[in-house]
């Protein structure tokens, strides 16, 4: 009798333990129905979270009877929502679009087959006339274009203090890498120790691109990221002299530092130089800082690195005549404005308007109709995530280490190893 | 039937747990084991059986000896945080069991740390441990400036060679009230007699620790020691709030993190796994010295 009553307690716990656990697997979905757009990004908050909002209730007027549904993953910068990206991805549940960088970043997804080819929506919507050429031939794939750019950014601008620079009796910015650092040596020789401020990997990639430009031109250097070029090349080995050489005005604290640290260099004075995105622009505004400058990366000449946010059509997304309408919105021409004018970032488009935006924003996107477009690694337009880890790691080793051989060695395995084939 | 009666109901019982161990733990073990011998280096999939090509090229064809470079960051980091965290635990259980007064507030103070998490206490060390020296200098260099010790100001963690030593101070200052707790429940496990026993011989006092007390630790010493050793070797959170992901400080649980990020998903399960290998040799033995003594005794 006893043993049969343990029995039963047993038998009671098991299942009252079962049920429990069977409580954690219902459906995830939802319940969004065919009339919702989920749109995926780590857009959450500043700027950015105000850019969406003028393309949701742009979105709203264009797409009547299409609800809006946020699905931002905050924090990270992006890390966290593209690992929940991922998940839901293999689970087949993609959202109605989700936001990735425009270019080679995209590349896992096209070759999983996880978006589509919007290309025939690109002619239908005119986007192919209404992007500039360059741009167009950097997110093609194949024949193939699979995302509309949100946005355009520019990642070879150097932004200075014109108090610090003033004070050198600097009055004209460089035009080539020899008066970059004639100027460099001025600042030096006014007691300012590093007088250019750098970052950890990721910003020593950005200033180390811009150097590659100037050393190469804009096509060996778009070319090394498409098999193009050989990294072994003689041109890649007298760049990272010279890059090695810039690193020595720099922060010696400089894999501490985020770029926000390195612009608060700028800010304080304490150095001249930043190599930066033009997100920059809006920050320092943000920050009240006044006294800046900036010019085109010495011996860049008219080459503009870009980097764009965009959105996609994934496989299997439920409301498919929602989302492109979502993209239509995002691809036209009050769409990019009532997106960009918040954000602080160009529209791709170049029939926009230039006095909708803010001084520095003008003379961008003047830039961006007349020069020449080149993409970047180190924000997702030049190569795919695994290439742009392996040339952080790279760079991070360099930037102890020092060893000009080493570097280059390490970025030809790279390019070996993820280039597309 | 009457051995299952027996042992039945607490089969039943403990099955729950038996089969979640079974699904989650080791089902997911064999399941890595399975993805690190493919060839699923992206979104794709996998193609093909690779065999242990994914292990080897990880000790011999890795873009700078990165996996080498993470696995010589570790060994120093974990050398480091053990012999700290012995040191500091001993002595302070040591100056405890001697008797000092405000026992119970000391020992809060010290297990206190180990409350913190240690994201939060990382951003602190972070200021900290900045790297900057003689008129830009911040935290501790600031301090070390201020009280006219700049010869002992330091690069911290960014110095290529010795950084993840100064990487394991943070995780020193956190874990080392938990050993001491650890040594504390050791000394006071050690029966009374045994001490008179030593006055009555006449031992000294540094006799009665060197001759009878030490040797009683050991067991102890041995359960911190691993109990550590474990947690450094799978050490992810303090570093990745300390310096970020990068080349500098990285180590493999980083690696395998950055691998997942860039859906290199065959390169991350072959990291683990050799992570889980490293941690097996430290707590197997262990495990097996505990089942006989738990026998014997």
């Amino acid at each position: 009798m006893r043993l049969t009553r343990r029995a039963a307690v047993a038998a009671v716990g098991v299942a009252a333990l079962l049920t429990a656990t069977a409580c954690g697997a219902d459906d995830g979905g939802g319940g969004s129905g065919a009339k919702t757009v989920e749109v995926f990004t780590w857009w959450a908050d500043g700027g950015e979270k105000a850019g969406l909002d003028g393309l949701v209730s742009q979105f709203t007027t264009d797409c009547a009877g299409q609800t809006f549904q946020n699905g931002a993953v905050a924090g990270g910068a992006g890390a966290n929502a593209k690992t929940v990206l991922a998940s839901r991805l293999q689970q087949n549940l993609p959202p109605d679009t989700f936001q990735a960088h425009a270019g080679a970043e995209l590349s896992d997804y096209i070759l999983a087959g996880q978006v589509e080819d919007l290309s025939a929506d690109y002619d239908t919507w005119g986007l192919k006339t209404a992007f500039p050429k360059g741009l167009i031939d950097n997110l093609t794939v194949e024949g193939k274009i699979y995302s509309v750019p949100a946005n355009i950014h520019r990642a070879n601008v150097v932004w200075t203090n014109k108090k610090v620079l003033a004070n050198a009796g600097i009055t004209k910015a460089p035009t080539d890498l020899a008066g970059f650092f004639a100027d460099l040596d001025k600042v030096k020789a006014k007691g300012i120790a590093a007088p250019l401020a750098v970052g950890k990997d990721w910003t020593q990639l950005m200033l180390f691109e811009s150097v590659l430009i100037s050393d190469l031109g804009p096509d060996k250097f778009t070319g090394l990221w498409n098999g193009g070029t050989d990294w072994n090349d003689a041109g890649v080995t007298k760049a990272i002299n010279d890059f090695k050489q810039l690193l020595t005005y720099t922060n010696t604290d400089r894999d501490a530092l985020d770029w926000t640290d390195a612009e608060k260099l700028v800010m304080d004075g304490k150095a001249g130089y930043q190599l930066m995105g033009d997100w920059e622009a809006a920050d320092l505004d943000a920050k009240k800082f006044a006294d800046y400058d900036y010019f085109t990366f010495p011996g860049n000449g008219d080459t503009f690195q870009w980097l764009a946010d965009s959105f996609v059509l994934p496989k299997g997304a439920k409301n498919v005549d929602g989302t492109k309408c979502w993209l239509k919105t995002v691809g036209s021409a009050a769409g990019q404005k009532a997106f960009n004018t918040k954000k602080g970032s160009i529209p791709a488009r170049t029939d926009a308007a230039p006095a909708d935006y803010p001084k520095y924003q003008q003379a961008a996107m003047a830039d961006w109709k007349s020069f020449k477009q080149v993409p970047s690694c180190a924000h997702g337009s030049a190569c795919s995530q695994g290439w742009q880890g392996a040339a952080n790691s790279a760079l991070g080793a360099f930037s102890t280490k020092q060893d000009v051989a080493g570097l280059q060695k390490a970025l030809a395995a790279a390019a070996q190893q993820f280039v597309k084939k | 039937m009457r051995r299952l009666r027996h042992w039945g109901p607490g089969l039943l019982l403990l099955s729950p747990s038996l089969i979640l161990l079974a699904v989650f733990v080791y089902g997911l073990i064999a399941w890595t084991t399975k993805v690190s011998v493919s060839d699923e280096h992206n979104a794709l999939g996998s193609k093909g059986f690779a065999g242990l090509e994914n292990y080897t090229n990880l000790f011999t064809n890795d873009i700078n000896d990165r996996f080498v470079h993470s696995l010589k960051n570790l060994l120093i980091f974990t050398l480091v945080f053990l012999a700290g965290t012995m040191f500091f635990g001993l002595l302070w259980a040591f100056l405890l069991e001697r008797g000092v007064r405000a026992e119970g507030f000391f020992r809060t103070v010290y297990l206190f740390p180990m409350a913190v998490s240690f994201i939060a206490s990382g951003v602190v060390w972070r200021w900290l441990m900045n790297p900057n020296k003689g008129d830009n200098a911040g935290g501790l260099n600031a301090v070390l400036g201020g009280l006219r010790l700049d010869f002992l100001q330091s690069t911290w963690w960014t110095d290529p060679d010795w950084g993840m030593a100064s990487m394991a101070l943070p995780a020193i200052w956190q874990l080392s009230g938990y050993v001491m707790a650890l040594f504390l429940a050791g000394f006071r496990g050690i029966p009374q007699e045994l001490r008179e026993a030593a006055a009555m011989d006449g031992a000294s006092t540094y006799r009665l620790y060197r001759n009878v007390i030490f040797p009683q630790l050991t067991p102890v010493a041995l359960s911190a020691l691993i109990i550590v050793g474990h947690m450094s070797m799978k050490m992810f959170d303090l570093i990745m709030s300390v310096s970020g992901p990068q080349w500098l400080t990285e180590v493999p649980a980083i690696y395998v993190w950055q691998a997942l990020l860039t859906s290199d998903y065959a390169k991350a399960a072959a990291i683990s796994v050799v992570l889980l290998l490293l941690v097996a040799v430290v707590i197997v033995p262990y495990l097996i010295y505990t089942n006989r003594a738990e026998k014997t005794s």
